[in-house]
């Protein structure tokens, strides 16, 4: 059985001086944004996706662990702060703080539960208890149903901090990435991410080396889930509204395919993902439906041909770490 | 009373879905070891070819019930044919997510020509109409519904379990290089079993048209439903598929009735509580 990520090489010096570099570049890159003349708020959304992307991979790429429901996370933390900067009149900091606990608490019931089956069942578990949040959030009375929570205001960063200034927010939800990123790339690094990775290729034999790999499973998930409620936090100050559509399965596969098109298991290939499925949203906005139809295609032509993502087949071509 | 009966009777008839569509999920699961993400996308592909037939050549309700299922079944086998063959020997979510994008593509386009709103389909002359028990009135087709979902259920149970065909696709779930080695065609074995799974989503989706109108997206929200229903029932046996899909169906009738705010929701929960005290499913052996 070839698993999903089969030709990852094995951390090295070299591996990690690579990717430090690539880190770099992008993190210049995306400094300079607001010079160049690009749309921050473009930026802005794919950078919240990206961190998204990139706490999912952590799940699948690191873990094998494919899950299906991560909308639940990104939507659960943007209610939580929507609310919190609304209706209770928080400041940023704690309006973050709140939501990304909310999704932390979650990761650990739904980890809880979910993690308790392997493989495909994971998947539908996973998809199933994001489909029962849906519902959840579509009949309580502070999420607005339908309409969602809308018009919130952005406020000032430690009080200091004006967000409702694009550029301001943009280096905000930046430093957010950024931060986000550097978890996800030291947790994958660590013992721990070594421990994760050994699950992932032969849990039995990582079980009877001595290792509790449930606490590990249920840790990551744990971990991914907070990440991408920091990601679902970040994203409210972005879009100003909290809606059903983050929190629907459409959502959770949005993130598949970001994740796939970059490549599951590459260091940066979810952003780089994330970056080219929101591009292709604005772009082909005017399409309507077709919009599925060609995410559909994506899938389809990705899982057939091009398995291993744009990132992944880079790094495979120049037998290097990405 | 009247009320609770109806639930009851609406629960029997969702569950009548689920048991089909869980049942072809199972069959479909043991040979491919693909979990079907478009199965929800191929039942309304089944309503919407029962609505072509009528509208376009005049055929009514009971030629569709015949030939819906098996012009989506041979689709289904072109699927099979021309992708999902080639994931074989890949990891098993592979198969999941290239069934999404299949789902996507399929749903995408017919959002595009026929929207999100429902359109009819008559309930057939013969089936019109309803009649008194004494304790309740029940719709025709609604009973209608009900038992012929289950004979095509008991069907398919008897097809697998005691037939010399169904011997050979068991053996071929089991070991399938064993079984080519006697010399039986297995790959169009696969193939066919995918489109014996399609054509029993397809039939629900005939059997679903004049109930709940055809909807490009009627079996988007279903499919996460009846992978629930999978995940509490265990894909390990045909029985249990279909005793958890009617009986899950009728649990959320009664859930209609006495809390009809969890009635969305209750399915899932239920799948917790499994989860919880029997993390196998209910029939279903360790993976």
């Amino acid at each position: 059985m070839s698993a999903l990520t089969d030709d990852t090489l094995p951390a090295s010096p070299r591996a990690v001086r690579d990717e430090m570099i690539v880190f770099v570049i992008m993190a210049a890159l995306l400094v300079i944004v607001p010079w160049t003349g690009i749309y921050p708020f473009f930026v802005m959304q794919a950078l919240c996706f990206a961190l998204l992307a990139c706490a999912f991979n952590l799940l699948i790429g690191y873990g094998g662990l494919l899950s299906f429901g991560h909308a639940m996370f990104l939507g659960t933390a943007g209610y939580l702060t929507a609310h919190a900067l609304k209706v209770w009149g928080l400041s940023p900091e704690l309006g973050i703080l709140f939501g990304t606990a909310g999704a932390a608490a979650l990761g650990v019931i739904t980890g809880y539960v979910s993690i308790r089956r392997q493989g495909i069942y994971f998947s539908m578990i996973t998809l199933a208890l994001s489909q029962l949040l849906f519902f959840v959030y579509l009949q309580t009375p502070f999420t607005h149903g339908e309409d969602g929570i809308q018009g919130i205001p952005q406020g000032y960063l430690f009080g200091i901090f004006n967000l409702a200034k694009p550029t301001t927010l943009y280096y905000v939800v930046l430093i957010g990435f950024l931060g986000g990123f550097l978890v996800i790339y030291r947790t994958i690094n660590s013992p721990f991410g070594e421990v994760l990775k050994a699950i992932r290729e032969n849990e039995p034999r990582a079980i009877s080396l001595g290792y509790k790999t449930d606490q590990y499973k249920l840790l990551a998930f744990i971990l991914s889930g907070t990440l991408a409620g920091f990601a679902g936090s970040l994203k409210v100050f972005v879009a100003q509204n909290a809606s059903l559509t983050d929190v629907h399965w459409t959502m959770s596969g949005e993130v598949v395919l970001m994740t796939l098109v970059g490549g599951l298991g590459t260091v940066f290939g979810p952003v780089v993902g994330a970056f080219v499925i929101i591009a292709m949203q604005q772009y082909l906005a005017g399409f309507g439906q077709w919009v599925t139809v060609i995410q559909g295609v994506i899938f389809v032509t990705c899982v057939l041909t091009f398995r291993r993502g744009l990132i992944g087949e880079i790094a495979h071509f120049f037998r290097r770490s990405l | 009373m009247q009320a609770l009966y109806a639930q009851l009777l609406v629960g029997l008839i969702n569950g009548s879905f689920y048991a089909l569509l869980s049942l072809g999920l199972a069959v479909i699961f043991g040979m491919l070891n693909i979990i079907n993400f478009a199965h929800g996308a191929l039942y309304m592909m089944g309503a919407f070819c029962a609505y072509f037939l009528l509208n376009l050549t005049g055929l009514g309700y009971w030629p569709a019930l015949i030939i819906a299922p098996i012009v989506v079944g041979i689709f289904g086998m072109i699927l099979e044919r021309t992708m999902l063959q080639w994931l074989a020997g890949l990891d098993h979510l592979y198969g999941l997510l290239l069934t999404f994008g299949i789902a996507l593509i399929v749903q995408g386009v017919f959002q595009n020509y026929f929207g999100s709103s429902g359109l009819p389909y008559a309930i057939p002359d013969e089936l019109k109409g309803g009649m008194n028990l004494g304790f309740m009135f029940l719709p025709i087709y609604r009973g209608w519904v009900v038992v012929f979902s289950l004979v095509v259920c008991l069907a398919t149970w008897y097809l697998i379990e005691k037939t010399r065909l169904g011997a050979y696709l068991r053996a071929a779930t089991e070991n399938p290089t064993l079984v080519r080695a006697f010399g039986i065609n297995v790959p169009r074995m696969i193939t066919l079993t995918y489109g014996l799974g399609v054509g029993l989503a397809a039939l629900a989706g005939v059997l679903s048209a004049p109930i709940n109108q055809v909807r490009p997206l009627m079996g988007a929200d279903l499919i996460i439903v009846v992978f629930a229903v999978v995940v509490i029932g265990g894909m390990g046996s045909i029985m249990g598929s279909i005793i958890t899909g009617f009986a899950l169906g009728v649990i959320e009738g009664l859930t209609k009735y006495f809390y009809p705010e969890a009635s969305n929701t209750v399915v899932f929960v239920l799948m917790v509580l499994v989860l919880l005290v029997k993390p196998t499913g209910l029939t279903g052996r360790a993976a």
